[in-house]
């Protein structure tokens, strides 16, 4: 049987009543745990790993992966409407996304979010199916010194892409590194920066720091500067439909973060933020409106919702030929799996074809019934925004604290929340731009274990950096990126000098 | 009226004689991993042999386990009802993250399941048995990377091991920590290191088929179904488990912890927990009372000396 047989056996599996029933209990699920921050679908798998002893293993592992792929769904909706990221595959998301929800386009920015994220999650899934036994071969070459060359790539990608101000920008970034610091140094197991204080031994949580700096900041930004004026609803300007512009502008962006999300998603130790991020970078240097970023570009959601999505297909290339999980829900599919006597790997493929293939089917099937679901909704979740403001940041309030709370119950990951908060609010009334200090949360260990390991095993040679031909590639690109923009502006002279001058404030 | 018939069912809820505890298990880790597994297989046991009506599983993650042991040891005190999971990889947290609470501050009441380490390479590797690798290890221990989980974890300290039993100077091993078994598993079937060591699990499905070599296994006896030699047959005395045990709280008198002994000694022995433990793959390693506190005591004291070896306590 060749893969287009395997795929149909596969679909007559995934159509059978009972499996669609599980997909559609896995996509609401998994859509209702992506809206709130802090429970992922990690925990919400893990929460029904119990119930699910006594029922079918097929049924089963249909539902994990469409909660799987609903929170990734649903993540995006908080932020673009309330700015309050349920995950950290989202935070890109709230940056043009609740912009625009902001300026009355809330229902496009949640419409080309869930198209997007159906398109990349169509594609990517056909993928899987196709070439992930190549696709997995090509992952295994990544080494920890090709790892912190794409490190570095990101950097000066996305540092480069965030905020007006390079100065600014580069001052949040460093906050984020020096964040990242905190907890146990993973290489030699010795804590830094935690002061004595058990619960930072794991460092800093992406999600805590997210959720405060966005909407726990911008809550108290709101009311710091509440006037009577402030009290007008934002009214939903013109359809709550994508138009034509918005469809032309959105097809591309769906594909190239398709094409990002999806190899990115597949490495070991790559992961759906990483991919976020440099789709949101290869958007504003695409888009020919980059003036746009920062105040509502829809490219900026279209992109980083494509590829998020189909990063959350990558990560299967790797968990169901190697039985390597990259992500925590896909570390916990694994024990799914397990629990069910199965044993992802280089075999699974072989010894379960129809089980492997009723999965595939099954992504296919939840994918299209998210879009489904998702779609009519947009008219309803747009009318959240027309709730007055007190009550709407309120409610923002409690929802983030709940979902700390829910993720982590300890009175320091509230402290950290209500400090980063504060720090939030601080950042928006000096103009600091707030998605660095995330970034460099999430990349900055990454870039140091990979740095580090790479050094290790090459017993100190600085060499060993440059010596495979990936990790120099990759760096080489980094330094174009540096360097071209510099070309240009030095070539360009005045005008963008003066620019530059001009934003330095 | 309506309240009185609920104080009146409360009353009788109060008044009915429990007929074994409604225990509270607390996994000092996040939803998924294996502590978690351990302490959800056991809800699952206790409530499916009626052993307890109702098992509640609570998430306390951090630092290896201790930050999931200290809210126990202050919380749980003197409370029957309360238990925890831990294992093999807390007796190492404890030590290097300087922890001021310690198995010694709880109740340590079983052992319930281990799993061995293997060491293993690419079936490319130039490297056929274990023997080969010893000797490249004595002749420049720096040159032998060995991928595994975390810095002082059961990986990082079965190497420490396997170095002293060599001969070999514990704080030269070249060692190259991982977030867990599957992300080391992707650098050593990519040929990024040398070797790689994890519990037998992480690697046995590659091994079958036929993607890695495993060179040796960290058990007493040779394990059905794997095809290497014992570390003891290739001449390095070293012989570990990572094992995962349950203890209840601190200041419980000696009929509670026989009452809740006998609990786990009848859940171990009954079908359910069986086959959860033969679907898993975790082997059946249960010990209880002194025999167990005796094994606990060395294994503490063996992994302090080789944590100190490393370098990675002072």
């Amino acid at each position: 049987m060749n893969t287009f047989d395997f795929l149909m056996q596969g679909l007559s599996v995934a159509l059978d009543p009972a499996m669609l029933l599980y997909a559609l209990i896995g996509v609401t699920l998994g859509t209702a745990v992506g809206v709130l921050p802090g429970i992922g679908p990690a925990l919400t798998v893990a929460l029904l790993l119990p119930v699910t002893y006594g029922l079918d293993p097929a049924g089963s592992l249909i539902m994990f992966a469409g909660i799987y792929y609903g929170g990734m769904y649903g993540g995006s909706t908080t932020s673009i409407l309330l700015n309050t990221p349920g995950e950290s595959a989202s935070i890109v998301t709230a940056l043009e996304g609740n912009k625009m929800a902001r300026a009355g386009r809330g229902g496009p920015a949640l419409a080309t979010a869930a198209i997007g994220s159906f398109v990349a999650g169509l594609v990517a899934t056909i993928l899987l199916a196709l070439v992930a036994p190549t696709v997995v071969k090509l992952a295994l070459v990544f080494g920890p010194r090709d790892y912190f060359a794409l490190m570095v790539l990101a950097f000066v990608t996305v540092s480069s892409a965030f905020g007006d101000s390079a100065r600014k920008g580069l001052i949040s970034l460093f906050v984020g590194l020096s964040l990242a610091l905190v907890g146990i140094d993973q290489l030699t197991g010795q804590a830094r920066l935690s002061f004595g204080v058990p619960q930072l031994l794991d460092g800093v949580e992406v999600t805590t720091l997210a959720v405060a700096l966005f909407a726990v900041g911008e809550a108290l930004f709101i009311a710091g500067r509440r006037s009577a004026a402030d009290d007008q609803v934002i009214a939903v300007k013109g359809s709550v439909w994508m138009t034509a512009r918005d469809w032309s502008r959105s097809w591309k962006p769906w594909l190239r973060g398709t094409a990002i999300g999806f190899p990115i998603g597949a490495m070991p130790a790559g992961g759906a933020d990483i991919a976020t991020f440099l789709s949101y970078a290869a958007e504003k240097r695409a888009s020919p409106h980059p003036e746009e970023f920062g105040h509502g570009a829809i490219e900026g959601v279209a992109g980083p919702e494509a590829a998020n999505n189909a990063s959350a297909a990558g990560t299967l290339v790797p968990l169901l030929t190697l039985g390597l999980p990259t992500t925590a829900t896909a570390a916990i599919m694994l024990a799914g799996f397990q629990q069910f006597g199965l044993q992802p790997g280089p075999l699974l493929f072989a010894t379960n074809p129809q089980l492997v293939w009723g999965l595939i089917a099954s992504l296919l099937i939840a994918n299209l019934m998210l879009l489904v679901l998702n779609l009519p909704l947009i008219g309803l979740w747009v009318r959240l925004l027309t709730i007055p403001r007190p009550w709407l940041y309120a409610g923002i309030l409690v929802f983030a604290t709940l979902g700390t709370i829910g993720a982590n119950p300890s009175p320091v990951e509230l402290s950290m929340l209500l400090i980063f908060g504060v720090m939030g609010y601080g950042m928006r009334l000096y103009g600091y731009p707030i998605a660095p200090v995330v970034v460099g949360l999430i990349l900055g260990p990454m870039a140091e274990q990979q740095l580090r390991r790479a050094l290790s095993i090459s017993q100190g040679d600085l060499t060993t950096l440059v010596a495979s031909p990936v990790a120099a590639t990759l760096l080489a690109l980094a330094a174009l990126a540096l360097i071209v923009p510099l070309i240009l502006r030095a070539r360009g002279k005045g005008a963008v000098l003066s620019q530059l001058a001009s934003d330095e404030d | 009226m309506k309240q009185t018939f609920f104080a009146g069912l409360i009353a009788a809820a109060l008044a009915v004689p429990a007929m074994a505890e409604d225990y509270t298990i607390i996994a000092p880790a996040a939803p998924g991993g294996g502590w978690d597994q351990t302490a959800r297989t056991m809800q699952e046991a206790l409530q499916a042999e009626g052993i307890s009506e109702s098992v509640q599983v609570q998430n306390v993650p951090g630092a290896g386990g201790t930050v999931g042991l200290a809210q126990f040891a202050a919380n749980a005190q003197g409370q029957p009802d309360q238990l925890i999971v831990g294992g093999y990889v807390m007796v190492g947290a404890i030590l290097t993250n300087k922890s001021p609470v310690s198995l010694a501050d709880v109740t340590p009441i079983a052992r319930l399941t281990g799993e061995y380490e293997a060491i293993v390479v690419p079936v490319a590797s130039e490297i056929q048995d274990i023997g080969q690798l010893v000797e490249m290890l004595k002749a420049d221990p720096g040159a032998v990377s060995w991928a595994g989980g975390s810095a002082g974890g059961a990986d990082h300290i079965a190497v420490g091991l396997i170095a002293k039993a060599a001969g070999v100077d514990p704080t030269k091993i070249n060692y190259i920590a991982f977030s867990g078994g599957g992300e080391a598993l992707a650098a050593i079937l990519g040929s990024q290191v040398t070797a790689g060591i994890s519990s037998l699990g992480e690697f046995k499905a590659q091994a079958d088929a036929g993607t890695l070599r495993i060179l040796a296994v960290s058990s007493g006896e040779r394990i059905e179904g794997v095809d290497a030699p014992t570390l003891k047959e290739a001449g390095l005395d070293v012989e570990m488990q990572n094992w995962r045990m349950v203890a209840a709280a601190p200041g419980i008198t000696d009929d509670q912890k026989a009452a809740i002994t006998a609990d786990i000694e009848r859940m171990v022995q009954s079908p359910t927990w069986q086959d959860a433990l033969a679907a898993r793959g975790w082997a059946d390693t249960y010990l209880s009372g002194a025999d167990f506190q005796t094994q606990l005591d060395q294994d503490i004291a063996a992994t302090q000396a080789v944590l100190q070896d490393i370098g990675l306590v002072e």
